[in-house]
This record gives structure tokens, sequence and C-alpha cells, in this order.
């Protein structure tokens, strides 16, 4: 791998990784704010539930994230190495993600689970490499 | 079954699974999974996009593996949005791992492939990491006066 292709490489792992984590964090406050879906169905039916998603802004944001990452994803299939891509943008962001549930959805994330985090990144680590 | 101490004001965890949800978590997993193997396998087929050629990209999702991809990952996308809503993305998050496991487990068995010993290692971790994460609570409430937030729906 010559050096610009290195480059295009880590950029395009660091590109990934933020817009996964972004897509979770976001998507995932905004599934908090829309509340338990069977407890919105029972009170308001399906379109209960679709309406409340489909009005609530977080969820956009999120959308947007995962669609930008899903073209960046297709993108990076095509044209770089996706053997160190794959394994390292899915460790990164899942730790990432790990950090954004305590930070910023304020999660308690006991000490289980992140025992459970980095027993999985490790084996993500060993898995994809 | 609610293990939840009212007498702390403190962020604490509550189980909020049932067989159905535990299902949703399998659709992730399996949506994810065979979503990224046909998508992958489209792209393949496609041909390497450049950027003289990102009409190729745009209208990559028209392709037939592509679109069964797109699908699969549609099926996951809904499931996952039902499943933070009512469990932790922490508690989620190393579930869905499960689909490199299946994704190895499949490539030994069903195609014959060679899995190294560190990879059944990383597989034996993973599973391991999920079993411990999957037994224990699913979602962060905060007692207040009024009861729990966010109000929580017991299911047995």
């Amino acid at each position: 791998m010559n050096h610009s292709s290195a480059v295009a490489t880590w950029l395009m792992v660091l590109v990934m990784v933020g817009l996964n984590t972004a897509g979770d964090m976001t998507t995932a406050r905004a599934m908090r704010r829309v509340g338990d879906f069977s407890e919105v169905r029972r009170k308001s039916g399906v379109l209960g539930v679709t309406i409340a998603v489909l009005t609530e802004p977080w969820f956009y944001l999120g959308l947007l994230a995962m669609t930008l990452s899903f073209f960046a994803m297709l993108a990076a299939l095509s044209f770089i190495d996706l053997s160190v891509v794959i394994p390292a943008s899915a460790s990164l962001t899942f730790l990432l993600d790990l950090f954004g549930c305590q930070f910023f959805l304020k999660e308690h994330v006991s000490r289980r689970r992140w025992l459970s985090g980095i027993l999985v990144l490790g084996g993500i680590i060993l898995l994809r490499t | 079954m609610t293990e939840l101490d009212k007498t702390t004001f403190a962020r604490q965890h509550v189980h909020s699974m049932s067989f159905l949800r535990y299902f949703l978590l399998a659709v992730i997993i399996l949506g994810s999974t065979f979503g990224d193997v046909y998508i992958a396998k489209g792209m393949k087929q496609i041909g390497v996009v450049t950027v003289s050629r990102w009409r190729d990209l745009l209208f990559a999702p028209l392709h037939f593996y592509v679109a069964l991809g797109v699908v699969m990952l549609m099926m996951f996308y809904i499931s996952y949005l039902a499943s933070l809503s009512w469990a932790d993305l922490s508690y989620i998050m190393p579930a869905t791992t499960l689909g490199y496991v299946l994704t190895a487990l499949m490539a030994h068995f069903m195609l014959g492939e060679h899995v190294s010993l560190t990879r059944w290692i990383g597989i034996i971790m993973i599973s391991f990491g999920v079993g411990f994460i999957t037994g224990g609570p699913s979602l962060t409430v905060t007692p207040t006066p009024e009861g729990v937030s966010p109000h929580l729906e017991i299911h047995r």
C-alpha cells in the first residue's frame, strides 16, 4: 500500500467511524424520545408509532448520518483495502459508541457492560483481521 | 421482571425484554449480516466506482443483489429502531456483533473455508461477551417520585 492509498484508507475509516457513531447516537436518542413502541402502539396504533417516529427531528439526523455512511461504505467497497477498513471501522465505532452511550445518551454503562464490551471489541479485532 | 430499587434516584438497569424482543434482536443480526453480504456481492459485479463513474454509485441500489441487500438492511433498520425504543444502545450494540460470528461460522460450515485459531478465539470472545450482556438487564431508568423515567412497561 503506497502513502496516498494509506492516507485514503484511513481517511475513509475516520469518515465511516464518525458517520456510524453519529448515526447510532442520534437514532438511539430519537427512539428514547419516542418511547417504548409497544406502549405507543397500544395507545395510538401502528400509525401512531409511525407518526411519532417521523415527527422526531433526531430521527432524521440519524437517517442522514446512516445514509451517508451507507454510500461511504459502497464507495469504500469498490476502491480500498477492505481487510483494513472493515475491522478498523467496526472496532473503532464500537469503542466510540460505548463512550457515547455513557456520556451522550447518559445510559448506565455498568461494569458488566464495559467488560462485555471489551470482550466483544477484542473478539471483533481477532475475528476481522 | 423489574429489578428496581426505588429508594435511590441514581440511574439503574431494569429488564425490558420479552420473547418477541429477542426475536427482533435475531432479525437485526440476520438482516445486517445478509444485507452486507448481498450488497458486497452486488458491488463486486458492478465493479470499481471511480470519480468519472459516479453515476454507477448513485444507481447501485437498482442492481438486483444491492437491492436485495437494501431490503434486508431495511428489515434490520426497522427492528433496530424498535429495539432502541425499549433497550439501551449499550445493550443492543454488543448483541448485534453476533453477525460477525454468524458470517465466520457460515464460511466455515457451508463454504468449507478455513477458520484460524485466532478467529476461533475471536468467535468465543464475542459469544461470551454477548451472552454476558444479554443475560443482564437491558434498559437504564432514573427513578423519580412519580415512578421511573422513561415510563417502564413491564413484560413477562
